[in-house]
Order: C-alpha cells, then sequence, then structure tokens
C-alpha cells in the first residue's frame, strides 16, 4: 500500500522522544555542572560546544534548501519525487536559528573572550592586527548581520516552501511556465543570499574568528561543503526511512542512485577544498598561517586531525564508487550517518583547538547535545513532513521524475 | 578470421525496438550487438548483458597509476636524489599529491579506453565491417548470427513480424581476437514487478 500522506508512527515517535529526552537530560546537565560551573575551562567546553553544535545543525538542514534552489535553478526535475522531504528538513532553519542566536547572545553579551578573541577590548586596543579587523569583528556587527542572515534564511526558504504548496492544486500549461518562473526567481534570491552569507561571510564570523589572527581564503566554501555534504546524507537517511515504510511511490533506485553521487561527488570536493586549504599553508610556512595547523597536526587534536580524513575522504570514496553500493539502502545508511558524525568531527576540530586549547573533551555533553539536536531534527522533521502530501503531484516536473533515469 | 552469416534488422525508432528486443530474447534467439546512432539507456539491460566492468578495470587502472607516482617520486626524492627544497622533508607527501592525482587519472583514463577498444575489437588499422552506414545517423541496427538454431529465412521474417523496417543479410568477418561480449547475454527473464 502506497501511503500519500506521512504519519508519525509510534516507533518515530518513541525514539525521537528517547532522543529528545537524553539530549535534553544532558543540557541542563551541562547548565548544571559547566555553564554555571566556576572552573573556566568547564565554561569554555560549555559554549564552545554549544557554538559547534548549533552552527554545524544550522548550517546542515539550511543545505536543504540550497540543494532545492540549486536544483530548481538548474532545472533539474528528477528531485520532484522526493522534493518534500529536503522542504521537510529546511523548514528547521527558523527553529535551529533561534537556537544558534541564544547560543551567540550568550557568548557575545557573556562577553566570553575565551570563545572569540576579538570581544575583548582592551585586548583589541594593543593589537594591530585584531585592530584592523574590528571593523568587520565587532558584536554589533556580529549580532546584525546572524540576525540578518538567519532572518533570510527563513524567510526566502519558507517562500520557496509555500511556493510548492501550490504544486498540490491542478495548474494548465501557462500556469505552470509561469509557476517555473516563479521558482527559479526565488531560487535565485536565495543563492545569492546564500553566496554572501554561507559562500563567505557567516563561517569567517561564527568560525574563522575564533582564530581572529588567522586567516583562509578557502574557509567559507570549505565549512560550506563540508555542511552540504552533510545535508545531503540527512536527505538520504530520510529518504531511505520513507520508502521503507512504503512512502514515496515514485523514488526508485535511480534517484537514490543520483543522491549517493551527491554524497560521493561532494565528499571528494570537501577533500580537494580541505587539500587546498592545507596545501598552500603546509608549502607556504608562514608561521601567522601555519599557527592554524600547529596544534591540530602536532598537538592533542592530531588523532582526530586524521580521523576527519579518513571518515570523511577515504572512507567514503573508496565504498561509495562503486555503482551497486549507491543503490544499496543499507550501504548509503551507513555512509549517511557516518558523514554527518565525520562533519561533525569536522566542526569539532575547527572550534576546539582555538577555544580549548590543549584542555579538549569529547564526552557526554558534547555527545549529549549532538542526540539532542538528532532529536530535534526527528521531531521537526516528522512534523514537517506530515504537514503536506509527500509529493507535489502538479508540479510541472513531475513526471520527468518519474521517468528518472540514470 | 571467419567468415559469418548475419541477418540484420533495421528499425526506425526505439519505441519499436525496445519491444522487438524482448520478443527476440523470448524466442530464443542470441544478438551479435544492436548498432544505435546515440547511447540508448537501458538498451543493455533490455539486451540482458552483463553489467560491464570496465569500472572494474578502470579503478585498477588507477591504482597502478597511483603506486607508481608514489613509488617514484619516494624513490627520487629520498634514495635517489634528495634535495633541501624550502626545509621540507624528503619524502613530502603533501607536495606530491596533485601528481598522484594526475597520474592516477591519466592511468585510469587510458587504460579504460585501450581496454574498451581491445573489448571492442577496435584500432587504427582495423576495418569493421559496418552492417548499415545510417547506423551512425538514425538507424537502430540489430544484428542477429545465423545459426543451427537461428534459420536464416525465419529470423528474417520473424524480424520482420516485430517491426523491422529493413531485413537483409550479410556475410562478415567477425572479430579477429578474443572479444568475447556477444557471447555473454542472459536468458530471458520475465520482470520483477514489485
Amino acid at each position: 500500500m502506497i501511503k500519500q500522506q506521512f504519519e508519525i508512527s509510534a516507533g518515530y515517535k518513541k525514539w525521537t522522544n528517547i532522543l529528545l529526552g537524553v539530549g535534553g537530560l544532558a543540557l541542563v546537565l551541562g547548565i548544571i555542572f559547566l555553564g554555571m560551573s566556576k572552573d573556566e575551562v568547564e565554561q569554555t567546553r560549555f559554549w564552545a560546544s554549544l557554538l559547534q553544535n548549533s552552527v554545524f545543525f544550522l548550517l546542515v538542514v539550511n543545505a536543504s534548501m540550497f540543494f532545492i534552489c540549486a536544483t530548481t535553478l538548474a532545472h533539474g526535475g528528477w528531485q520532484m519525487a522526493f522534493r518534500r522531504v529536503p522542504e521537510a528538513i529546511s523548514s528547521l532553519v527558523p527553529v535551529f536559528g533561534i537556537l544558534a542566536m541564544l547560543v551567540f547572545v550568550g557568548i557575545v553579551f557573556g562577553h566570553r573572550h575565551d570563545i572569540y578573541h576579538w570581544l575583548d577590548k582592551e585586548h583589541v586596543e594593543h593589537d594591530p592586527i585584531l585592530k584592523g579587523k574590528s571593523g568587520f569583528l565587532n558584536p554589533t556587527f556580529f549580532m546584525v548581520w546572524s540576525v540578518v542572515a538567519i532572518g533570510l534564511w527563513s524567510f526566502v526558504g519558507a517562500k520557496m516552501r509555500k511556493l510548492s504548496s501550490e504544486a498540490d492544486e491542478k495548474m494548465d500549461g501557462e500556469q505552470g511556465a509561469k509557476y517555473v518562473v516563479k521558482n527559479t526567481a526565488w531560487g535565485a534570491a536565495f543563492l545569492v543570499i546564500f553566496g554572501l552569507t554561507v559562500g563567505s561571510t557567516i563561517p569567517w564570523l561564527w568560525l574563522m574568528s575564533i582564530d581572529p589572527h588567522w586567516y583562509s581564503t578557502m574557509y567559507s566554501w570549505y565549512t560550506f561543503i563540508s555542511s552540504f555534504v552533510a545535508g545531503m546524507s540527512l536527505v538520504v537517511l530520510f529518504v531511505v526511512y520513507l520508502k521503507n515504510h512504503d512512502y514515496l511511490e515514485y523514488v526508485t533506485e535511480e534517484h537514490l542512485h543520483d543522491l549517493g553521487k551527491f554524497m560521493f561527488a561532494f565528499s571528494v570536493f570537501w577533500t580537494y577544498l580541505w587539500y587546498s586549504q592545507f596545501m598552500l599553508i603546509w608549502y607556504a610556512n608562514i608561521p601567522e598561517e601555519t599557527v592554524y595547523f600547529k596544534p591540530r597536526m602536532q598537538g592533542v587534536y592530531r588523532g582526530i586531525f586524521f580521523l576527519n580524513l579518513i571518515v570523511n575522504f577515504a572512507v567514503p570514496f573508496l565504498l561509495l564508487m562503486r555503482r551497486g553500493s549507491k543503490r544499496n539502502y543499507t550501504t548509503l545508511t551507513f555512509l549517511a550517518i557516518l558523514i554527518i558524525l565525520g562533519h561533525w568531527v569536522d566542526f569539532y576540530q575547527m572550534v576546539m583547538p582555538g577555544t580549548m586549547n590543549e584542555h579538549y573533551s569529547l564526552g557526554w555533553f558534547e555527545f549529549g547535545i549532538l542526540v539532542l539536536y538528532a532529536g530535534l531534527i526527528m521531531h521537526f522533521v516528522g512534523k514537517g513532513l506530515s504537514k503536506k502530501p509527500l509529493v507535489a503531484l502538479h508540479h510541472p516536473y513531475i513526471k520527468e521524475s518519474i521517468i528518472h533515469h540514470t | 578470421m571467419a567468415l559469418k552469416k548475419f541477418v540484420v534488422g533495421c528499425f526506425e525508432d526505439e519505441k519499436v525496438l525496445f519491444p522487438a528486443v524482448e520478443k527476440v530474447r523470448k524466442a530464443g534467439y542470441k544478438f551479435h550487438d544492436i548498432y544505435t546512432p546515440f547511447p540508448v539507456h537501458g538498451l543493455d539491460k533490455a539486451m540482458g548483458l552483463r553489467d560491464t566492468s570496465i569500472h572494474t578495470a578502470g579503478f585498477l587502472f588507477g591504482m597502478i597509476g597511483t603506486t607508481t607516482a608514489v613509488t617514484f617520486m619516494t624513490w627520487v626524492f629520498t634514495k635517489d636524489w634528495p634535495v633541501n627544497i624550502g626545509g621540507k622533508p624528503n619524502f613530502a607527501l603533501p607536495a606530491w599529491i596533485p601528481i598522484t592525482f594526475e597520474l592516477t587519472v591519466l592511468c585510469a583514463a587510458v587504460g579504460m579506453v585501450l581496454t574498451f577498444c581491445y573489448i571492442c575489437q577496435l584500432a587504427p588499422f582495423l576495418k569493421r565491417h559496418h552492417f548499415h552506414p545510417r547506423a551512425t545517423d538514425d538507424l537502430f541496427v540489430m544484428v542477429i548470427e545465423c545459426s543451427e538454431k537461428a534459420n536464416e529465412e525465419e529470423l528474417k521474417s520473424f524480424l520482420g513480424s516485430v517491426g523491422a523496417q529493413e531485413v537483409n543479410t550479410q556475410v562478415a568477418e567477425e572479430g579477429w581476437w578474443i572479444g568475447k561480449y556477444d557471447e555473454e547475454q542472459e536468458l530471458y527473464k520475465e520482470p520483477n514487478i514489485a
């Protein structure tokens, strides 16, 4: 029996509640034992971990909307059979945006210069490099630009989702053509905003400014691709889940194959950007630049540094290379989970060396917040999916998706 | 270089070709090959050909390239002619990655092309028989070899009945080395309808 409308099953609800419960408990314990602790290091751990998770998951769910807009702009039709899935994921952007803003408010107005050095006004006065960057790295611009970025993602994303609902109604050829143009225009607007935020300024502000003396022109793309691969993997997880529960009748192995190609190709692209950033700095060997890699490659983060490469490059590259593995539900699910965790670790090594220095910890709190976010994703995506029919049956491109063949 | 007899059926359209392919397989005939003006999606599956192994070959060729690049550079820079370049270690793996990558891609690509030519029995000096000149333009040309099981006259009338526009018999040379692609056709099976 093929079902048009997603209904949250009892098992799904149970797992959501378990994850939310465990994660919520970790957050509460974290606030009590870490956030309100007298120990400076524990406080830093609390805020750094919140920052890492909130930024990572916000960018990951936002990558779904990037996928929708990029395929819309390219007049792609193959994704129509499952497009409601990334739509539901992207409806999390406002939620995770608010959570991230709460963390930013806590960090910036709590003057946590252990997270962002440039929050220390006195230090900035005596530091010519930070002084020179203070037009960009200051609390006002940070907060305003973060609010603007999250607001624009949420607004244009909501517009795209609303447009998608229109395709539930019948439309004739002329209406369909107009509809496609309207979609393209809004998709293009989103991509421009995306380029100005995720593609450049936002990773500089949120993550690169943890090491404010250092800079890399590759950083934003690298961060974006990291979140995009994880975002595609998240889409795969939900598509496979729905497929296993007799939803999404038009999704075949062909669609899954193409999603697998996205995971494969962008894992390789991530490596390309990782390597481009690393190689130039390694080769030039200028102290201002190598300062970023020194603690990561030679300090306590050495294990994580190489784990990052193995999990995010070697494993997906070798395992996803075969055609059969991109069409196999089990391999794809395994790799999707691995890639999401891998890029979570990638964000971990972006945030921690600059904040925690050598006192890093990867324990109950870090994984607890990860579990909390997993629960939030399951809860809100489940809700988003159950609101609308799972396929926009009257979208002009739906036929293209049904007969899709790789 | 044995001469063999083939029955050739020409189809104007994919829409006629696909049902015809199915009927030919159901009747138990084996294809020599089908020549199409452009790559037709799903035709290999419809013909019952097994999945190609060219990607496995490509992977192996790529590995050969990777190994060659890494071992050669290691030998040059650590054993044969160690030079201090910018204070870098002699075994400077990050600096070698572009060359390793390029040699991998080169070996995989060239190796796959050569393998493909070998399997399809193509070579610059070799003249292959064309069953129909329009196969490179707009005609789908199905070729079936005559054998004890495949009688020429029966085949001709059969191909006509499944929608071939033009049917004729041609005597041509088969390939002159061990290409076995056309012998690896699976028997017809009813498709699974899930």
